[in-house]
């Protein structure tokens, strides 16, 4: 332990902790900027700086531990100009366009800008110049927005282990960039867009779509679907002023129908959908000797990821399309054969906590309705402006229904939104479908929880199913790299692309953190426990869709409609299409 | 060895070899061994003689007169009156050298000087372990190896008082204690010789002139802490640094001073070369760690420490090279001996660099507290054209600017900062009165934009912003207020920068400010350059 003194009161605190937490201990909350509590120390700010009794120079309360008898100051008059002075820096540097920037009152620039008084910018306001990236459908950046934090190369390189962001060039030409300056499109993003989560101010955002819904709405030709993913309803909330983990699925819905979609319909049917097609696509794996462990495929930063650094590991995917896509495919074709609408008149939006979805939605495999099956993907936060700017009230709204014929759902597909949650949804199928009896024990409780890796053994009729849950790419990877090495013992593993899973995607609100996307996770687990059907195959209108359209799981037109494959691609594409292109040229 | 009667020692610093220094050597051999001198008289290729501006030089012993600016041309003449006649070729000699017949002194270049860590250089063959060896090579690390413990080195070197020479000055014995009391499976011994400070170069000639000194230095360092692996990061400008250090490690490893159970005292220790891209900032431990590593080089927020964790996340030793080279003789001869040179407080010689407006550019090494006048007058012969002194910049880009009242200050490593400047890497940038104050800001903090790595705020913007508002008032378009934002965004720099880079960044102009503020007001009030060199 160690006793210190902090502006002239005492704390004490574990030898090591940061003088940033020791102040915290002690109500005194010391300005940050490059600091995240979730990402690795930067210390590169300068803005936490802090006077210690002894010490010559300053130092960062967010890396400094501190020692027994240290004395420190958080506000002497040289901390304080210093602070200003590095905030006056990163100002004359930065756009300042407060009011046309997408992070506008959402901002930890514009917040320390206000804490700090600034007045007045001393410097020439000049600006890098730098190109923006709109080369993918997913993230744009901005790069002369940045000021260099690098809690998205953390993010990047640390916590989802695809590396693609870089510090480059040097002194004030210093930006973060992919490799070569080249765009997104051209190395191996995943487009998770967790450097989005982790970017102080609007360096890095989503590709906003929200022009082309409006415009659909307004078109009186146009018949739109809009579907909601799991992870959605426990998170909307915060884009209207709520606080994290409130289930708003029945305002949300009401919202949706108030914004003018012409159906509101649930991707959580759909996730239900993919339990049956991919617990009977394991039990054929299982059964026919295939190839095990079977990962699932509903994560579309996983799966780019895997087709750019585990080329060899594709097989190992099911081939199931993500829950999303399912709906995309169906709701052109059984949709639009039961409410009798042609489907090219359909404009079929769905709203995600996920940016990849964006790109899984251009994916040229997925038209197998004959058309886009999904034509534009939401995310939360553009949904939010969205609602903002109609100034629908989220008090006002009453709890409404989803519609038919793809609205219902059950608590296994709720909790797809949570890491484990695939898992456990199928679990709950699979050893029911398995074994032909009622499982004695709903919840899997060993596959819940924010832990980087999960595993669990469940006895299945005679076998022992082991089964592994990774979410963040970081820890996924381990577990790929253990399927390379052929270490991995299991037979079935359920990866999450995003921290938390879909709770904590690229597309949620700002901010999330570790401590947000576990209450949103939470409260899906509550949302499950709410529901009267809890497990897909007792879905009543998956049953029905089987009975009506599909005839059986992994049939004909599941094999169609609800199947993929998948794409082996470069781990450095941009440097491949350099060498490449040269030698070719 | 064979015994000869004369020794004409060839400067081989690079400074020589761009002279034409390889052609003299030559020439020399041929014309000993045409008058068949070849069995009394030996030409030996050395590393740096010091006075670099006057190459190619030679030293002719045992009388030990020195020749300059020598030329193929000029050969037949020296062996002949000289080697064969015993007369001094007075026109080669430099100034104040007497003609007539040879006798034996120390030219006077070398006669101010203290010479620990160029004890060798100049004298042997940089390239003949035996020549090294005959010097007392090996030794020290003979003695430590059979006689000392582990925890006597370190105290020897704790109580000689040597602190870091590269410019941080940290007690040396201190730092190894650090590494040594840190319980790891595999500790480092990283010598620097990232020089990068313009205007320095006394790593170069070390390593050119006396390779073995630093390997001998770092077996040693390696003992005493516990590490059997060593790295030496080079600048890759090194290219002859690079090439002797090649050499040393083959020669060392061949006689077994180097690689597995050394003096047969179980202790192993091997050294390995890595060089550098030519970031200023790969001076800066922790980034030259992490070049090292392979990664970007840049400095690493500290704590932890490289002493604890360094190279590889193990318990590292980072030195500079002129520290190692001290340490040898320090271990050789006692830290009693060793605190006979230089101060109280700052024991040892220093090798400074002279650049700029002196007569005698080169290579010194002098006492620790001597002045700024001995320096340049006695040891430099003065300014140029008897022109007046300005200004001097101890200890590199990064140090202070000093005014003529500050002449007889004496320098190490606590006195000059009392006076806003700094030791640093004993560089010392010489001016005269022609120079503009301005002129030479705007020159020191456009270096400084350019070397910043990046990655810390105050290092980053401050450094482009003191050269952008500099350059401003050197083209005449200062306004008021800009000396005081110039004061104020170099204080948080040099109190918030993470790295010594930025912290130092202000320094010169800092000291400028202080020295020379009237300069920059004329600038920026009467749009006038005084010197009539900007153009104001």
């Amino acid at each position: 332990m160690a006793m210190v003194t902090i502006d002239g009161r005492r704390v004490e605190v574990d030898a090591g902790t940061t003088i940033l937490n020791a102040a915290k201990k002690l109500g005194i909350d010391i300005p940050t900027l490059c600091y995240h509590p979730d990402l690795a120390v930067q210390a590169v700010c300068r803005i936490c700086v802090v006077d210690i009794e002894g010490q010559k120079l300053l130092q960062p309360a967010c890396a400094f531990p501190v020692q027994d008898g240290m004395v420190v100051y958080t506000n002497t008059p040289r901390v304080r100009q210093a602070r200003k002075m590095n905030l006056e820096l990163l100002l004359a540097r930065h756009p300042q366009d407060c009011l046309q920037c997408v992070r506008n009152r959402n901002c930890e620039l514009q917040a320390l800008a206000e804490r700090f008084g600034m007045r007045e910018i001393r410097f020439e306001h000049e600006l890098r110049g730098l190109p923006e990236d709109h080369s993918t459908p997913a993230i744009v950046r901005e790069p002369d927005k940045c000021i260099l934090c690098r809690r998205c190369v953390s993010m990047c390189h640390d916590v989802q282990a695809a590396g693609v962001l870089f510090p480059s060039r040097r002194g004030a030409h210093t930006l973060v960039t992919p490799v070569f300056g080249r765009g997104l499109d051209e190395v191996a993003c995943a487009l998770c867009g967790q450097c989005i989560h982790a970017c102080p101010v609007g360096a890095i955002t989503e590709r906003d779509d929200t022009e082309r819904v409006w415009q659909a709405l307004a078109d009186p030709n146009k018949h739109v679907v809009i579907q909601t993913a799991p992870a959605t309803r426990v998170s909307i909330g915060e884009e209207m002023g709520l606080p994290p983990g409130q289930i708003i699925t029945g305002k949300l819905v009401a919202a949706l129908r108030r914004l003018g979609f012409d159906k509101v319909m649930d991707t959580d049917f759909t996730a239900d959908l993919t339990i049956i097609e991919e617990g009977n696509e394991f039990l054929k794996r299982l059964k026919e000797g295939g190839v095990l462990p079977m990962i699932t495929s509903c994560s579309p930063g996983w799966v780019k990821f895997g087709e750019h650094f585990y080329p060899d590991l594709l097989k190992h995917i099911s081939t199931c399309k993500s829950p999303q896509q399912m709906f995309g495919a169906l709701v052109k074709t059984y949709y639009a054969q039961k409410a009798g609408i042609d489907p090219k008149d359909i404009f079929s939006v769905s709203l995600m906590p996920c940016t990849a979805k964006k790109y899984e939605a251009d994916r040229p495999e997925m038209r197998d309705s004959g058309y886009k099956d999904v034509d534009v993907v939401l995310t939360s936060r553009e949904l939010g402006r969205m609602l903002r700017e109609a100034g629908i009230n989220f008090d006002d709204l009453p709890e409404e229904e989803h519609d038919d014929p793809m609205g219902i759902s059950t608590g296994a597909a709720a909790i797809f939104g949570a890491t484990g949650g695939v898992m456990e949804a199928a679990l709950r199928t699979v050893y029911e479908v398995a074994t032909g009896s009622e499982l004695p024990k709903i919840d899997f409780e060993q596959v819940r929880g924010l832990g980087g890796i999960k595993e669990a053994t469940v006895r299945v009729g005679g076998l022992d199913v082991r089964v592994a849950v990774a979410h963040g790419l970081g820890n996924a990877k381990k577990i790929l790299d253990l399927m390379r090495e052929g270490q991995a013992n299991y037979h079935f593993v359920e990866i999450m692309c995003c921290p938390g899973g879909c709770v904590g995607g690229g597309g949620q609100p700002i901010p999330t953190t570790m401590e947000i996307r576990g209450i949103r996770g939470a409260a899906l687990y509550e949302a499950d426990k709410g529901l009267p059907y809890r497990k897909s195959h007792e879905n009543p209108a998956i049953k029905q869709i089987y009975a009506e359209f599909l005839g059986e799981p992994l049939g004909e037109v599941s094999h169609h409609l609800l199947h993929t494959h998948y794409t082996p691609r470069e781990k450095y594409p941009a440097v491949a299409k350099a060498v490449c292109g040269e030698a070719a040229g | 060895m064979e015994f000869y009667r004369s020794h004409v020692l060839v400067c081989g610093g690079t400074p020589c070899v761009l002279e034409g220094c390889k052609g003299v050597r030559d020439a020399l051999i041929a014309e000993v061994k045409r008058r068949g001198l070849d069995r009394e008289v030996k030409v030996v290729e050395t590393g740096c003689l010091g006075p670099c501006d006057l190459g190619p030089v030679i030293v002719v012993y045992p009388e030990g007169t020195l020749y300059q600016k020598v030329h193929v041309s000029d050969v037949p003449e020296i062996v002949e009156e000289h080697l064969l006649k015993g007369r001094v070729v007075t026109r080669l000699a430099g100034e104040g050298v007497q003609a007539g017949v040879v006798k034996y002194e120390e030219p006077t270049y070398l006669g101010v000087q203290e010479r620990i860590v160029l004890r060798n250089c100049g004298t042997i063959d940089p390239e003949s372990i035996e020549e090294y060896i005959a010097r007392d090579g090996y030794r020290a690390l003979a003695k430590c190896l059979t006689e000392m413990k582990p925890a006597d080195v370190i105290e020897a070197v704790k109580k000689s008082g040597l602190v870091g020479r590269g410019g941080a000055a940290f007690p040396t014995g201190l730092k190894w204690s650090f590494t040594a009391r840190a319980d790891a499976d595999q500790k480092y011994i990283l010598c620097n010789a990232d020089e990068g400070e313009p205007g320095t170069f006394k790593d170069r000639l070390i390593l050119e002139g006396d390779p073995h000194s630093i390997l001998e230095g770092m077996a040693i360092a390696g003992y005493a802490v516990g590490a059997d692996k060593g790295f030496i990061y080079v600048r890759g400008e090194y290219v002859l640094s690079i090439e002797r250090l090649g050499k040393a490690i083959e020669q060392a490893k061949a006689l077994g001073l180097l690689g597995a159970d050394i003096f047969g005292s179980g202790f192993s220790f091997d050294v390995e070369i890595r060089k550098g891209a030519g970031a200023y900032v790969c001076g800066e431990e922790t980034a030259l760690i992490e070049s090292i590593e392979g990664k970007r080089g840049e400095p690493r927020v500290k704590p932890p420490y490289p002493g604890t964790e360094g190279l590889y996340g193990k318990p590292t030793v980072v030195n500079n090279v002129e520290t190692i080279a001290n340490v040898p003789p320090i271990l050789l001869n006692g830290a009693d001996w060793f605190r006979k040179f230089g101060t109280e407080r700052c024991p040892g010689t220093k090798v400074f660099t002279l650049t700029g407006d002196i007569n005698n550019k080169g290579l010194v090494e002098v006492p620790m507290g001597i002045t700024l006048r001995r320096v340049i007058y006695e040891i430099g012969g003065g300014i140029p054209g008897g022109r007046g002194f300005k200004m001097a910049q101890t200890g590199g880009t990064s140090g202070g600017c000093l005014p003529k009242e500050l002449l007889d200050v004496p320098m190490d490593y606590f006195t000059l900062p009392e006076h806003g400047s700094a030791l640093g890497s004993g560089a010392l940038l010489i001016m005269d009165d022609t120079h503009c104050i301005v002129d030479i800001a705007e020159c020191f903090m456009r270096f400084f934009e350019h070397e910043s790595c990046g990655k810390c705020t105050p290092c980053r913007e401050g450094t482009a912003r003191l050269h952008e508002i500099v350059a401003k008032i050197a083209r005449g378009e200062g306004k008021p207020g800009d000396l005081e934002l110039l004061d104020e965004l170099g204080s948080a720099m040099q109190v918030s920068s993470l790295c010594g880079l930025g912290q130092a960044a202000p320094v010169p102009i800092k000291t400028m400010l202080r020295y020379f503020r009237d300069e920059f007001e004329a600038h920026i009030n009467d749009r006038l350059c005084p010197t009539g060199t900007c153009g104001t």
